[in-house]
């Protein structure tokens, strides 16, 4: 009965992902006959190429922000929106509803939103007097990849938020009572209570939001293609450009098994880490 | 003091979500004129002007006709293969099971996105590149993974006797799946069908590397175009924006629940 997918899946995904490790040992521009230079294009990748350690970097840094402040704030408006009241219920549809756009939309209305002349967030800061000190929010190298994890954040905050309020729920409410007949103020009660009983949720949110920063191509394609000059480049936009813009196949197929090695990294970190946690709490 | 905060930061955050939303509705039925100088008003005169130049003058039907083929035959297919696998992983204790289980996870740990080359040298190969079947084809094996994930949790967590009974019955496993699994699971099911929906409509990467055609475009990759050809008019992306949004948005409007256990389900175990 598991034929069927099985078949699709073993020649659509993980052959292709085998493959890989072919392509990995050739120098092909996807036209003339690929030549086989065995690790050379792994150990250029990982010791001389500036542009895949500023991706690399991009992608690092994309990540930490965009987990820490997602994470933040959906475990903060999940706290406030815990009950199932009919106004909560109405707000988490709202904070959910960006979850369902897709990226190139995003994408669109944010680049018109950061639009330097036309743009609300310009307009907005030119209306309480701010506006001399507007940046070029997708123009300026050292802020457009902030610039894009804002709206990453935008995008997906909603989705965390329901989850954590599932997580939440979880929690039994007479941990809450005692608490709060031992006088324990709201923070008290945050640190000592929901913290600790969220870090089973936590570490979902987490996991989730990294890789979903780790997919972020259609959102950044749509909204700087990766410039300017690579700054908002992550490593599948540039896996993407070295393979079909660049025609450097073989070196394109190095750099994805250098992404995936990465990914699987980050997952067993956070796993290991959260995991002391919980046996620490 | 925390109640005025607690109102206070929702209020923002509401308005957060919705500006940018009421700016691109109205603002697809404004001149461009009035998206930089009243972009939060209603626009003086209602024009549908973008959406005629969008059917008519860019064709816009052919693409969203293209991803509605597209995710329907991806959703069908998908659904159908997973549950099947699922149903035959969970349900039958075998070493194959296990096995098939520990292979479908490993397409958990690898992100779709870096098997980019070697599918689309394959694609070229087999003259899938330009083809709505390749999308299709694309688009299960990349979601298989995790709908099996989701689907096979959801059947260990049936009831076995009813399985037992019916196996006692004399019923076939492939009977059992589809007059007890199947109907037994049809919110999970429909919840995988709409985070596969979503996924599937609003996928950019691989319709970008596969389709070179116009006339077999999906939506996400016209916007793309039109973000070029109409760069200088907002109001021509915002209305194209509402046209490949619409489906989702309505859906979404009488079915908030399954949409956030759809697109939260793959976060359990991902």
């Amino acid at each position: 009965m598991a034929l069927p997918a099985f078949a699709v899946y073993a020649s659509l995904y993980l052959y292709p992902a085998l493959s890989n490790l072919l392509y990995a040992t050739q120098k092909w521009d996807g036209i003339t006959k690929p030549e086989f230079t065995g690790l050379r294009n792994i150990t250029y990748l990982l010791t001389q190429d500036d542009l895949f350690r500023k991706a690399l970097g991009n992608n690092l840094r994309f990540m930490l922000v965009v987990v820490i402040f997602q994470t933040a704030f959906a475990l903060l408006f999940a706290t406030f929106l815990l009950k199932n009241s009919k106004t909560n219920i109405f707000l988490r549809i709202v904070f959910f509803f960006p979850t369902i756009l897709s990226s190139v939309s995003v994408g669109i209305i944010w680049t018109f939103l950061y639009d330097p002349s036309y743009g609300s967030i310009t307009a907005f800061l030119k209306a309480i007097g701010l506006g001399s000190h507007a940046p070029l929010w997708l123009g300026n190298e050292s802020i457009t990849l902030y610039s894009i994890a804002l709206t990453q954040v935008w995008f997906h905050t909603g989705q965390m938020i329901v989850i954590y309020v599932a997580g939440l729920q979880q929690i039994p409410k007479e941990l809450y009572e005692a608490a709060e007949v031992d006088g324990a103020s709201r923070w008290q009660q945050f640190k000592g209570i929901t913290w600790p009983m969220a870090l089973p949720t936590t570490a979902v949110v987490v996991a989730y939001t990294t890789i979903q920063t780790f997919r972020a191509f259609d959102l950044i394609f749509a909204m700087t293609g990766g410039g300017p000059s690579y700054a908002s480049e992550i490593l599948v936009t540039q896996i993407y450009n070295t393979a079909f813009i660049s025609q450097k196949f073989g070196y394109a197929s190095a750099q994805s098994i250098v992404l995936v090695v990465l990914v699987l990294f980050i997952t067993w970190l956070q796993r290991k880490t959260l995991r002391v946690n919980e046996g620490a709490k | 003091m925390y109640k005025a905060l607690r109102a206070s930061l929702l209020t923002v955050y509401a308005t957060i979500i919705l500006l940018p939303c009421m700016i691109v509705i109205t603002g697809a039925f404004k001149t461009d004129f009035e998206i930089y100088t009243k972009p939060l008003s209603l626009p003086a005169v209602w024009s549908f002007g973008n959406f005629r130049k969008l059917f008519v003058e860019s064709n816009i039907a052919t693409p969203f006709m293209n991803s509605v083929i597209v995710s329907a035959f991806s959703v069908f297919f998908t659904l159908l293969f997973a549950s099947l696998a699922a149903y035959s992983i969970s349900r039958l204790f075998t070493i194959t099971g296990r096995i098939l289980f520990l292979l479908f996870s490993l397409g958990l740990a690898i992100p779709g996105q870096v098997n980019i080359i070697p599918i689309f040298h394959l694609f070229v190969n087999l003259h899938l590149n330009n083809s709505l079947v390749g999308l299709v084809l694309v688009n299960i094996a990349l979601t298989l993974p995790i709908s099996i994930f989701i689907l096979s949790a959801f059947f260990r967590d049936l009831p076995k006797e009813m399985f037992e009974c019916a196996g006692m019955d004399g019923a076939g496993q492939f009977r059992i799946y589809r007059s007890i699994a199947l109907p037994l699971s049809k919110p999970a099911l429909g919840a995988t069908a709409i985070f596969l929906f979503v996924i599937c409509w609003n996928d950019l990467l691989y319709p970008l590397m596969l389709i070179t055609e116009t006339g077999k475009k999906t939506l996400p990759l016209v916007l793309i175009d039109y973000k070029g050809e109409y760069f200088a008019s907002y109001s021509m992306q915002f209305a194209a924006i509402l046209v490949a949004s619409l489906p989702m948005v309505v859906m979404y409007l009488f079915m908030q629940r399954t949409f956030q256990a759809g697109l939260t389900a793959g976060a359990v175990k991902g």
